[in-house]
């Protein structure tokens, strides 16, 4: 016996990952019938930590570009849609479109100028941060989305939910973000097994080697960017429409991107699941400090363990801890 | 609704019970026949508006005693924003499940937004005791009660007493500058008196607008522009930073206006202010609501006040929060119930008149606003904000135009 | 008039702002670690300048060189016990322990200090020298002075001591210095504790001109950032010029367009250097 179990349907899936990928996504399905709206809302922000990661993870640990500044698509997505309902009455599904168009042209320009500036590693991360924190005071001067005094989406108060405008309760935007981070996971297992996965983990592993090999690094390192970018304003629709006020400072600002990329790396960077677990241990972990600076009122005791955290993975588990629960759950792939 | 039990759970379950425990024991005074309201009380504990949610903080603790004293029966249940609206969100239904009647909060902006929605959402009726926002007010929420003005309203109250204040000392300036942060607050304000201000016959003609980041480093270059437009008045939109910022520099670069007069805004009265710069504070004026000096409850307030904090200043964050804590209290006491239909239709019908702030009765529009809203002239004397303006409240006279800089004490 | 006092006052700014680029500029042009936790290290010296003027009534000026000692140790070693050992790591990786550390010192400072602003108060803080119609803000040309006495302390000890000579020998050639026996474990640590030292310096400085509150630090590691990649990355005199343009520029744009869009500006800047120029003004391509 090898002890291992085999991947018999050639899908690079172990049966008894996908077991538990059933149960966990089972469990995901009820659970707003088990437990109290508080923690509801504590799973939606799960959820959108997970799929912002996701979208993060698709550029940084497959695609190896390291942004800093994935706040701005966010914020875009947001906006975008957000405007487009309040001064033209447009349904979110479709000014999420025009939010994600707007992202993947942005990001792709930003692609774009960095290839052919030859702006890499760090400089391309701060290149990022630029953007971003450029856009965001440019937003605060916006006087027509509402500059710093933000933008108010008005609240209807409706007994059901209606997901055609996304006015609705807790559970309905949680079931449209569980699909969007089940979503994610699929295209990026998709993506990650198709030609442009494997082009893209070339280029993260060594550009040049990629290029001399005759990958047309610009057209991937830019399709990448757009997809990430695209996939991170969906997200940001729904921040928009779930929080129903914007402000530039809170959806623009450096902070966010930081939270963007703190769960995938966490989880496990270029790890399929990762990003959904490091979601997972963050926010409880978050909930559990805000209790208890709420009893011991000391101000910093939540960042102080967030740093912690971060710094005990860097120095113990770099990989994540993805790779190692995924280890210790005996859900690797085949080995023989 | 079953709940999913988790080692998580008990540990915050235990800490509420723990809180409850702590807040119920060691008042042992007279109390009503009936089981206390929850207050669940949502304010910046941390982050960068940790300051102001501890000053609210202690208004709302002074009411807790001071209320059960009257014989009211409440109990206080606090959550922190961490000064971000998702936060807020998370916390406001933390407290709904932990038991709270009615929320109380949340002073910032986007909090107080995100907590209206959960309150309504919920069906809990939720106490505005500052938050300035006019958007809240206007969204048609029927849970959402506001005891303080807007924006708006704060802006065209402080634009009335200037012509008090120049009646009273007999000095009119004729020009003015406005320099304001552009922030939420400072564009909304902004927005109100450009409004307002052509509608208003001001004595005074504002010759140059100058809007600075919020978080500026230092505001050498914006003194050197106001001072550059030469005006009689200085009107500040600030927080407490850079109001310190601000007048540090015009002593700096000798920038000296006849006076300067916030149109209504934090910072020039706040402790921190007055502290750190001394005489250079003094004659610091702002029109805001402020709290009344011949009302009963504002001195015992005070006394108490000071005797728990000696060092913090008496504001007009301790005053709202005082209020927020009363109305809820004096709602349920009404109502006879904790059920939330009966609490809004008390809440609705709110009319009180011994209060802490100057103005009329609180009582509340179909909106869910307070409609009557007054601001004083407040001026930095010998340390300390003063009414000075309506003369019915004030204590001392006010002083128009100020001694210049070099001739301070 | 006006506009030279502004200039004046952008340039005396500057130069501090250069001091602490300067430090940063040093740790990456010889060991190529982006330090992200730069602004946080300078916010830990400005509190501990802060403590000693509470406590000891010692204006910051002359608490300096204790201050700038122990900022060196810290950085010696924070580089020797930690960093090191992330040297040949991923990026990602470096960046992820130094973001660490920045969220723990500024998690500790808000734990030990509270959120609000703290200052100090100098008995000189509102006077002004005047010059005919210039106005030089006494306070200002301190810091500025300090700041300039710093870069040349640092630039005579890289140009004339054996130790600052080793060190550059490890920037131009890491192989090579190994080649002939520098031992470039000690030179690394060195190097950023010289780093960590300049920061401290000029948290002494700002504390003169600035509140400092545990938040405040982010925004001085992306000013530091876009300092030194406008001057150029690893070079010296790069940083002090980008600090000078970057204060001018922050002084003009405030007041030619609106004060409030000064930040956008210095972030325009860094996009157009970045992409146009990498390399700074006086750096040299990599």
């Amino acid at each position: 016996m090898s002890g291992r179990a085999r991947d018999s349907a050639g899908l690079g899936v172990t049966p008894r990952a996908a077991v538990a990928l059933a149960i966990f996504v089972l469990l995901m399905a009820v659970a707003p019938f088990f437990v109290s709206n508080y923690v509801l809302s504590v799973l939606v922000v799960v959820l959108f930590a997970a799929y912002f990661g996701q979208a993060w993870n698709l550029l940084m640990g497959i695609a190896g570009q390291l942004s800093l500044g994935h706040a701005l698509y966010v914020g875009l997505g947001a906006y975008a849609s957000a405007v487009l309902f309040v001064r033209f009455d447009l349904p979110p599904w479709l000014g999420m479109l025009v939010g994600m168009a707007l992202a993947a042209l942005v990001g792709s320009l930003i692609a774009a100028l960095s290839f052919r500036f030859s702006v890499t590693g760090v400089y391309f991360a701060l290149l990022t941060i630029a953007f971003a924190e450029f856009t965001r005071v440019l937003f605060d001067h916006f006087g027509w989305v509402g500059a710093t005094s933000g933008l108010f989406l008005p609240v209807a108060n409706l007994a059901h939910d209606d997901l055609l405008f996304l006015r609705g309760s807790t559970a309905m935007f949680y079931y449209c973000l569980l699909v969007l981070t089940l979503g994610a996971l699929a295209l990026s297992r998709y993506l990650l097994h198709r030609r442009i996965g494997y082009y893209w983990q070339a280029i993260r592993e060594d550009q040049d080697a990629a290029q001399a090999l005759g990958i047309d690094v610009f057209r991937y390192k830019v399709a990448a960017m757009a997809l990430s970018a695209a996939m991170t304003a969906l997200g940001g629709a729904f921040v928009a429409f779930y929080n129903n006020n914007l402000y530039p400072d809170t959806v623009f600002a450096v902070g966010q991107s930081i939270e963007i990329i703190t769960a995938p790396i966490i989880g496990g960077l270029g790890t399929l699941f990762g990003p959904i677990l490091g979601a997972f241990v963050l926010t409880t972990l978050g909930e559990a400090m805000t209790s208890l600076s709420g009893i011991f009122g000391i101000d910093g005791l939540k960042q102080w363990f967030y740093g912690a955290v971060l710094l005990a993975i860097v120095a113990l588990q770099p990989a994540g801890l993805w790779p190692w629960l995924r280890a210790r759950l005996g859900l690797d792939e085949t080995r023989r | 609704m079953k709940h999913r039990l988790n080692r998580r759970d008990f540990g915050l379950g235990a800490a509420a019970a723990g809180a409850a425990i702590v807040s119920a024991a060691g008042f042992g005074r007279a109390r009503a026949a009936m089981p206390p309201v929850k207050l669940g009380i949502l304010l910046p504990r941390s982050g960068f508006l940790a300051l102001i949610g501890q000053q609210c903080q202690r208004g709302c603790d002074l009411a807790l005693a001071m209320l059960r004293d009257s014989g009211y029966a409440l109990e206080l249940m606090n959550g922190d924003t961490e000064s971000k609206p998702d936060v807020a969100r998370t916390q406001a239904e933390k407290l709904i499940r932990d038991g709270a009647h009615i929320l109380i909060g949340a002073f910032e902006s986007g909090a107080t937004a995100a907590v209206a929605q959960v309150a309504e959402q919920n069906g809990i009726p939720f106490v505005i005791n500052i938050g300035s926002d006019p958007a809240i007010t206007e969204q048609g929420y029927k849970f959402t009660f506001r005891n303080f003005p807007t924006s708006v309203m704060i802006g065209r109250n402080g634009l009335a007493r200037y012509e008090d204040i120049f009646k009273a000392t007999g000095t009119t300036p004729k020009t003015a500058v406005i320099m304001h942060v552009n922030d939420t607050f400072g564009q909304s304000m902004m927005r109100g008196i450009n409004a307002l201000a052509p509608k208003m016959n001001l004595p005074f003609k504002i010759v140059d607008t100058i809007a600075y980041d919020p978080q500026a480093r230092d505001l050498s270059v914006e003194v050197a522009k106001a001072k550059a437009a030469g005006a009689d008045l200085h009107m500040p939109i600030t927080r407490l930073n850079d109001a310190i910022l601000m007048i540090r520099e015009m002593v700096k670069q000798r920038y000296e206006p006849m006076g300067i007069i916030s149109p209504g805004s934090p910072g020039m009265y706040e402790r921190q202010f007055l502290k750190v710069l001394g005489k250079y504070a003094e004659y610091c004026t702002a029109n805001v609501p402020w709290l009344d000096p011949k009302q009963e409850l504002t001195k015992e307030l005070e006394k108490a006040f000071y005797k728990a904090y000696p060092e913090e200043s008496f504001d007009l964050n301790i005053g709202y929060s005082f209020e927020g804590v009363l109305i809820a209290a004096d709602a349920y006491k009404r109502a006879g119930s904790t059920k939330p239909q009966a609490l809004v239709e008390a809440l609705k019908a709110t009319n009180i008149t011994k209060r802490v702030m100057i103005g009329g009765a609180i009582r509340f529009d179909e909106k869910g606003q307070n409609p009557n809203q007054y601001s004083a002239v407040v001026q930095n004397r010998n340390g300390k904000p003063t009414v000075v303006l309506p003369k019915e409240n004030a204590e001392l006279a006010p002083v128009f135009p100020m001694p210049g800089w070099g001739h301070r004490a | 008039m006006l506009y030279l006092n502004i200039m004046i006052a952008g340039l005396l700014t500057g130069a501090v702002y250069g001091l602490m680029a300067l430090g940063l500029s040093v740790i990456f042009g010889v060991t190529r670690i982006v330090n992200f936790a730069h602004g946080e290290m300078m916010v830990l010296a400005m509190y501990a300048a802060y403590v000693i003027n509470q406590q000891l009534g010692i204006d910051p000026l002359l608490a300096l060189p204790l201050i700038t000692a122990a900022l060196f140790c810290l950085g010696y070693g924070l580089q020797r016990g930690l960093i090191n050992r992330y040297i040949a790591r991923p990026d990602h990786e470096q960046f992820l322990l130094l973001l660490a550390i920045a969220i723990l010192i500024t998690a500790s400072l808000l734990m030990g200090f509270g959120p609000d602003a703290r200052n100090v108060q100098l008995d000189y803080a509102y006077d002004s020298y005047q010059l005919g119609a210039l106005l030089f803000d006494k306070v200002r040309v301190f810091a500025a002075l300090g700041a300039i006495a710093g870069a040349a302390a640092l630039w005579g000890f890289f140009r004339f001591t054996r130790l600052g000579k080793a060190i550059r020998a490890c920037a131009d050639n890491h192989i090579g210095a190994q080649v002939v026996g520098l031992d470039v474990k000690r030179l690394y640590a060195i190097t950023f504790g010289l780093g960590a030292a300049c920061v401290g310096a000029a948290g002494c400085l700002l504390l003169l001109l600035v509140d400092v509150q545990p938040y405040i630090a982010s925004d001085y590691t992306l000013l530091a950032f876009i300092i030194v990649i406008l001057g150029g990355l690893g070079s010296m005199p790069g940083a002090l010029l980008g600090g000078l343009l970057v204060g001018v520029s922050e002084a003009l744009s405030g007041f030619i367009i609106v004060p409030s869009f000064k930040s956008a500006f210095s972030y325009a800047l860094l996009i157009l250097v970045l992409l146009v120029r990498p390399q700074g003004l006086l750096g040299r391509r990599a």
